[in-house]
């Protein structure tokens, strides 16, 4: 029996709920434990990878109920990855918070654990309800997290971002509602199995129960017009937080990708569901964090505005729905979390040498570690902008190719490299205010309120990934492929053609 | 041998961890390894071109992502051969002018460095034969020449011009890129060895005409044409040994490069003439028009440049065979000249503090020989005969003669633009040389000007001795090289090459002699030109211009923003939920041709109305309908919203979920309670409504949501519906112990969700205590007199007696959950309401001296309880979870049924306790520790001392 696939989340939930019995004072402890749970589970997603790099789909029965009657998780190589990715995020993240952000507040090392958590079981689960189980885990923990440290611009963000996602869960639960109640099912590869035999009559209406999901997972990953919160939100966040929400639109663009792919193929209930309008609505996303980039007076403001057009690159190769597209976009993904994770951090740490100034954009006092900061800078610049040669243009290369078939052509293309270039003017632009027109001498050398470690672990994952280009594209589109033949994940789930009682009520 | 091609791109790139090992050995230590760098390529590019002088490519292809078609592959060939040698050779002169150029306190170790590091992307441009690769590098050299330009960032100018370049070449790159895609796309492969076999296949394919606009766009920017041309001239603030080097021999050679290389495979269209040819003319007559108007002479200098670069990339658009010829002539003669006169340049700006041509004067008695080098490189560059310039233009004179299949263009177009073009260059370089070395002394210089270092002057010597060289021995000095790189511009078509001073007197030669003439004419008048210039010419391209452009398009978006997003709840959401209409219709309407028709009525029967059943839905009715009128009233506003909820669960309790309905009561009771103590802390009405429009926007949502629920709703439940509950049900009680299967459900079936929702209501919990801890909020309390009476004696006489009565209750629920309605959650809310009331009646004080336990801990292990049953089964070899079960006998009760969920279940009672409690200790500390009673206004100042005493409590 192995519980390989079940302990990316199990690991951080007892750790959760572990750290709530050592006492907040106790701090030294807290964060050992944290940080032990983290590289464990980092360890662990390292294994899972490994495990499923043949292709295989390990598949868990929580309770030993079999799918779809009870919940299971499904590790292939898709929801391998992203573990992986979590955990390899998680640990710079929990690492910027180490050096004094994690006592500005109450209980965050186990709302962190549970946000990974949350996170880890939103990549694993099989079961779209569990997956709003999920949803509401990772949901709430960062809700809390976003506080951390209170103030009056964090507790605003926050409100207004939990309450929009709140309207998002019973929209969800409505979707999920309906779902049950024409399909019987929760599961997805059930679903999957069971939407090509929908019956004429109630496909409008299955139709309907799909797209309502969709779009709850569209508004975690922020999709235009549904976007406008994200800046506010990841602006206002420490520096931690901030580092880790660079999953979290990752979350709903995962979500979506699988639902797409695995469910959606080859039913009349599926059919042309989510395109064209979803193409038209990633596009709007670029364009609108584009135009935020622009408009910017804070470099965290800027990094989440990065996020947004990474969102919306995302999702037009999720609307795609082609298997080029999904290898291009798997590739991009982990790229664009940790370099924008990366941009977080760096803005944190300019934040606190610049004093009052802050992140700011505008000129003011040099900074005490101009060099390494700036050359951080450079390469984070490289790297979310899609310049050569680091991993972002070889995604954008991808993606270019990928995605984008027919008559988007033109506009993808526009939009990718339009918002690129614009991301790159802007980064010039920041580089020269912070770095090239001090105003007055650097204040005295301080300690940083963020390890440096964090900041390098995040900045080298681009070179990291540029070097390491072929397996990661590679392993991308192995997991590409593995996705869109559905039926492996179908049969490992539920088995082929599953012969499942059921009853006709009433 | 082909093995080493790719070193000869690394090689620089080699050099950056030598320069920061050496950099504490002082800048001469520096230069050294620099220098030996580009004297390194030198040398491995010699022993590497012996088979491609013959006539061979080498090729070296590594596979490194095949599927994206980016691969490392390198190609030498004649080309690249030729640009290599430049890029190495300029590149070493150009170290030992940088030593002597750049400020003595310049360490010299990021110079060169960016340096090399250009160099590298260079090379790798002209070296790759894979054109993404290509591609990769070219924007390296976007970005090197960005921090080149910038090199002096504390002026003002040079971030600017810096930005403005990458703006423009950095842009173009990223057209290129899309270009190259395409490119590729047609030909079915990026390696140009395909590429260039496949012209024809190109050239007649549909795409053609919108690949080569891309691929023209990223060779315009990179090579300075009009309209892209205005970056090059900022470019000049770069110090001089950058401009010497990346903006007159390498860099922008790039694009016309680019012309070469893909000549064989997308040369030979009208559109390809009409482009390149066009464009070419019209930069070859500006920048040689605005030349001379510089006052500055790097100025005039890089407007040379883009003259030049329209003329090479004129000759590509003709497209016939010599024309190629001329035009890789002309790239080698121009970089050698152009780059030992930007050197020459740079010696007078540092000796002279200046670059204005107004002040600088008669430099020839102050430095005789730097003067006689920038003369005879001046005269290069006006076409003067016996130096290089002389010949490439005189080829080029003779292709515009030639060219034969002009028709419909006019035939002497192209020889006067020509013979123009000539005459405007000879005027400048003419200014160049009178204005500079004669004309009278100098004005008012900041210093005074001294011949500079010996062997700064090395790398001028070198380059004009190459001038002299070719201008009299063409043949011997250059005939080989052009011979290669021809060949490979031309794919192995090159016409024998036999390049001689003296052609015999005819057309091109008439045409050089009126350009002479005419250009020291034309210099001679100047002044009227001046006078005109400064009377009509716009400036759009200077860095005030740029500034300004960018600024604007910041404020636009701030301002587009700012108009888009109101940061308000209700937007956002108006904007999800309203999204969520579109396409639910969307959704609904676009389903296949079969079943486009359904109707939203399914089969079954609707269900006859009972008049209770009516009744209570009015009430919900009425609640819904109160909440939302007195919605700004908060406290009429939740307690409309707890009827609806009371409905909800008579709703359930009609339909036979007695579970649910106990669970929809309870949470209703908690959840009204803690708001109405959280009221406490808001102003006890809402915030103005927004205006008529907005609330008109908001009301259609909301109503188009509603009914859009309401419509989905009744779809559902008049159609028959297939369920799995059947396993549910029927299962219960063999495999999992337990009778009521709403909770074997949610403790086994799908226990693992439950662990999920305990673990948020954890969090909610955790998250108020973290939110409220350190929080100081104050009360709004509408009179004092409500203070007064906060705690009613009889409710307090009352509730007391309760608290036992009710955990007794809660003891039972939770028991006998497994088996009837009940169960550890709303057990748990049942004691968490039996403390709640305690706290109403007596305070908070009075509730905590009684209640002492660490909630938080309390959490925890609610948490770990029900996580750890999960993991023992683990221990035992099973999956998380697991349950197990047995029963007890017990008489005189009943069996008792012992069940592993029962564990779990403690676990989900423990945590909702908790969670209820410690909310509602932090918001009654809150209450402890308010600063004082405040009158009803809401924004007053600080409470006036008289009306602030310090609330007792209990």
């Amino acid at each position: 029996m192995t519980h390989l696939a079940f302990l990316p989340f199990l690991v951080p939930f007892l750790a959760a709920a572990l750290l709530l019995l050592v006492p907040g004072e106790a701090r030294k402890a807290q964060r050992a434990a944290s940080l032990g749970a983290t590289l464990l589970g980092l360890v662990l997603s390292v294994a899972l990878v490994a495990a499923v790099s043949d292709g295989s789909i390990l598949v868990y029965r929580l309770g030993d109920w079999a799918a779809p009657f009870g919940i299971v998780f499904v590790a292939d190589r898709l929801s391998a990855m992203m573990v992986l990715l979590l955990f390899a995020l998680a640990v710079p993240a929990l690492l910027a918070a180490m050096r004094g952000i994690d006592g500005r507040g109450l209980h965050f090392h186990a709302l962190f654990q549970f946000q990974l958590a949350g996170i880890a079981g939103a990549f694993l689960t099989g079961d779209l309800f569990n997956l709003f189980v999920c949803f509401e885990i990772l949901l709430i923990a960062s809700y809390a997290l976003l506080l951390h440290a209170g103030g009056l611009e964090r507790t605003r963000a926050g409100l207004t971002y939990v309450a929009l996602n709140l309207v998002g869960s019973a929209l969800f639960l409505v979707g999920l509602g309906l779902l049950y109640g024409t399909m019987g099912t929760l599961n997805l590869a059930d679903l999957a199995f069971r939407l090509p035999t929908v019956a004429a009559s109630d496909v409008p209406l299955v139709r309907v129960a799909l797209v309502l999901v969709a779009l709850v997972f569209l508004l975690k990953a922020a999709v235009f017009p549904m976007a406008f919160w994200l800046p506010h939100a990841y602006a206002a966040a420490t520096v931690p937080v901030a580092a880790l929400f660079a999953i979290m639109t990752k979350v709903g663009v995962v979500a979506l990708l699988r639902l797409a792919v695995v469910a959606l193929p080859d039913s009349a209930a599926g059919a042309g569901l989510l395109s064209p309008w979803l193409q038209v609505l990633a596009l709007g996303t670029i364009l609108l964090g584009t135009v935020a980039a622009l408009a910017a007076r804070r470099l965290a403001v800027t990094a989440a505005s990065l996020v947004l057009v990474s969102s919306g690159t995302l999702l037009f190769a999720v609307a795609d729905a082609r298997e080029a597209a999904t290898a291009a976009l798997l590739y991009y993904l982990p790229h664009t979390t940790l370099a924008t994770a990366g941009l977080f951090v760096l803005a944190g740490i300019i934040a606190a040498e610049r004093g009052d100034l802050a992140d700011r954009l505008v000129r003011g006092a040099a900074m005490a570690r101009a060099l390494p900061i700036g050359l951080a800078f450079a390469l984070l610049a490289l790297a979310v902008s899609g310049m050569p040669p680091l991993s972002g243009f070889l995604g954008k290369l991808m993606l270019m190719q990928g995605a984008g078939s027919g008559g988007w052509q033109p506009a993808w293309w526009a939009a990718l490299l339009v918002s690129g270039l614009v991301a790159a003017l802007v980064l010039a632009r920041t580089a020269s205010v912070l770095f090239w027109e001090p105003r007055e001498a650097a204040p005295p050398r301080g300690r940083l309120p963020v390890p440096p470690a964090a900041l390098l672990l995040l900045v080298l994952a681009s070179p990291a990934l540029t070097v390491a280009a072929p397996a990661v594209a590679g392993y991308a589109g192995a997991a590409a492929g593995q996705l869109h033949a559905r039926v492996p994940y179908m049969v490992a789930v539920v088995g082929a053609g599953p012969d499942i009682p059921r009853e006709v009520r009433p | 041998m082909t093995l080493f091609l790719p070193l000869l791109v690394l090689l620089p790139f080699l050099g950056l961890p030598l320069l920061l090992v050496v950099d504490r050995l002082g800048r001469r230590a520096v230069a050294v390894a620099a220098g030996a760098t580009m004297l390194a390529g030198l040398g491995l590019l010699a022993a590497l071109a012996p088979p491609v002088l013959a006539g061979d490519a080498l090729v070296l292809w590594r596979p490194w992502l095949p599927d994206w078609g980016l691969d490392l592959s390198f190609r030498l060939d004649g080309l690249g051969l030729l640009f290599t040698l430049l890029i190495y050779g300029i590149g070493a002169l150009i170290v030992l002018y940088a030593f002597y150029y750049m400020p003595a306190d310049d360490r010299l170790t990021r110079f060169l460095m960016t340096l090399l590091a250009f160099a590298g992307g260079m090379l790798g441009v002209v070296l790759a034969e894979n054109l993404l690769l290509m591609l990769l590098f070219w924007e390296v050299t976007s970005l090197t020449s960005f921090l080149l330009i910038a090199y002096k960032s504390k002026y003002h100018d040079s971030r600017i011009a810096a930005r403005m370049a990458l703006a423009v070449t950095g842009g173009g790159g990223l057209a290129l890129l899309a270009g190259i895609l395409l490119l590729g796309h047609i030909a079915g492969s990026f390696e140009l060895s395909v590429i260039l076999d496949r012209g024809d296949l190109i050239r007649q394919h549909r795409l053609y005409a919108p690949m080569l606009v891309l691929v023209l766009l990223g060779a315009f920017t990179k090579s300075a044409q009009v309209p892209f041309h205005f970056w090059l001239p900022n470019a000049m603030a770069a110090p001089t040994p950058v401009s010497a080097y990346l903006h007159s021999a390498t860099m922008v050679k790039a694009g016309v490069f680019l012309l070469g290389r893909l000549y064989p495979a997308l040369a030979g269209t009208e559109l390809w003439f009409l482009l390149v040819t066009g464009t070419g003319a019209v930069t070859l007559l500006l920048g040689a028009y605005l030349a001379l108007l510089k006052h500055d002479f790097k100025g005039l200098l890089a407007y040379s440049t883009i003259s030049h670069l329209g003329l090479i990339t004129l000759l590509f658009g003709l497209d016939t065979p010599t024309s190629a010829v001329a035009a890789v002539f002309h790239i080698i003669n121009h970089a050698v000249f152009k780059a030992s006169l930007f050197m020459v340049a740079g010696v007078i700006d540092i000796q002279c503090g200046t670059r204005d041509m107004r002040r600088i004067n008669g430099l020839m008695k102050y430095m005789p020989v730097t003067a006689t080098l920038g003369i005879v490189a001046a005269g290069a560059m006006a076409g003067v005969p016996f130096l290089n310039g002389f010949l490439s233009k005189e080829m080029f004179f003779a292709e515009t003669v030639a060219y034969p299949s002009f028709g419909g263009y006019g035939t002497f177009v192209l020889p006067a633009i020509a013979t123009v073009a000539g005459i405007l260059s000879v005027g400048y370089s003419a200014r160049f040389v009178h204005d500079v070395f004669f004309n009278g002394e100098p004005v008012d210089l900041p210093k005074t000007p001294a011949p500079p270092p010996r062997f700064m002057r090395l790398p001028m010597e070198v380059l004009v001795a190459i001038v002299v060289i070719v201008g009299v021995a063409p043949q011997l000095s250059v005939g080989w090289l052009l011979e290669t790189a021809s060949a490979a511009v031309l794919a192995g078509k090159a016409p024998p090459i036999k390049l001689a001073v003296w052609h015999g007197f005819n057309l091109p030669l008439v045409m050089s002699i009126v350009a002479l003439g005419g250009g020291i004419f034309y210099y001679w008048r100047r002044d009227r030109v001046f006078t005109l210039h400064e009377r009509y010419a716009l400036d759009f391209s200077s860095p005030v211009a740029f500034e300004r452009a960018y600024n604007g398009a910041t404020a636009w978006a701030r301002a587009a923003l700012a108009r888009l997003d109101a940061r308000t709840l209700a937007q956002y959401a108006g904007l999800f939920l309203g999204l969520a209409i579109l396409v639910g219709a969307l959704a609904w309407l676009t389903s296949p041709a079969e079943s486009s028709g359904a109707p939203l009525a399914g089969p079954l029967p609707l269900t006859p109305v009972d008049p209770v059943s009516a009744g209570a839905f009015l009430v919900l009715v009425l609640g819904v309908a109160g909440a939302t009128w007195f919605v700004a009233e908060r406290l009429l506003a939740i307690l409309f919203m707890s009827v609806a909820g009371l409905v909800v669960s008579l709703a359930f309790i009609r339909f036979a979920a007695p579970d649910l309905a106990l669970t929809q009561l309870s949470v209703e009771l908690a959840t009204i309670m803690l708001m109405l103590l959280a009221l406490r802390f808001l102003p006890q009405t809402g915030p103005a409504e927004r205006g008529r429009k907005a609330r008109v926007a908001t009301g259609s949502v909301a109503v188009g949501a509603g009914l859009g629920a309401a419509a989905l709703a009744f779809a559902m439940l008049t159609r028959p519906f297939e369920t799995i509950s059947g396993y549910h049900i029927e299962n219960a009680k063999p495999l999992a112990g337990g009778t009521n299967v709403v909770n074997v459900i949610l403790v086994d079936f799908r226990g693992f969700d439950t662990l999920g929702e305990i673990a948020v209501l954890a969090m909610a919990a955790l998250g108020t205590h973290a939110a409220l801890r350190g929080a100081r909020l104050r009360a709004f309390v509408r009179d004092a007199a409500s203070a007064a009476d906060r705690y009613p004696i009889m409710l307090r006489m009352l509730m007391q007696p309760m608290l036992p009565l009710a955990l007794a209750v809660a003891v039972y629920i939770f028991l006998r959950g497994h088996n009837l309605p009940g169960g550890g959650f709303i057990a748990g809310l049942i004691a968490a309401i039996a403390y709640v009331l305690q706290y109403m009646a007596g305070g908070i004080a009075f509730a905590s001296a009684r209640i002492r336990l660490d909630f938080v801990l309390l959490l925890g292990v609610g948490l770990l309880v029900a996580a750890l049953t999960g993991v023992a089964s683990m221990v035992l070899g099973f999956p998380f979870l697991k349950s197990a079960w047995t029963y007890v006998k017990a008489a005189p009760l009943d069996d008792i049924g012992l069940a592993s969920s029962l564990v779990f279940d403690t676990g989900i009672f423990l945590v909702v306790v908790a969670s209820v409690l410690l909310v509602l200790t932090e918001l009654g500390r809150l209450h402890v520790v308010e600063p004082a009673l405040r009158p009803a206004g809401r924004a007053g100042p600080e409470p006036s001392p008289a009306r602030a005493p310090a609330e007792a409590e209990g």
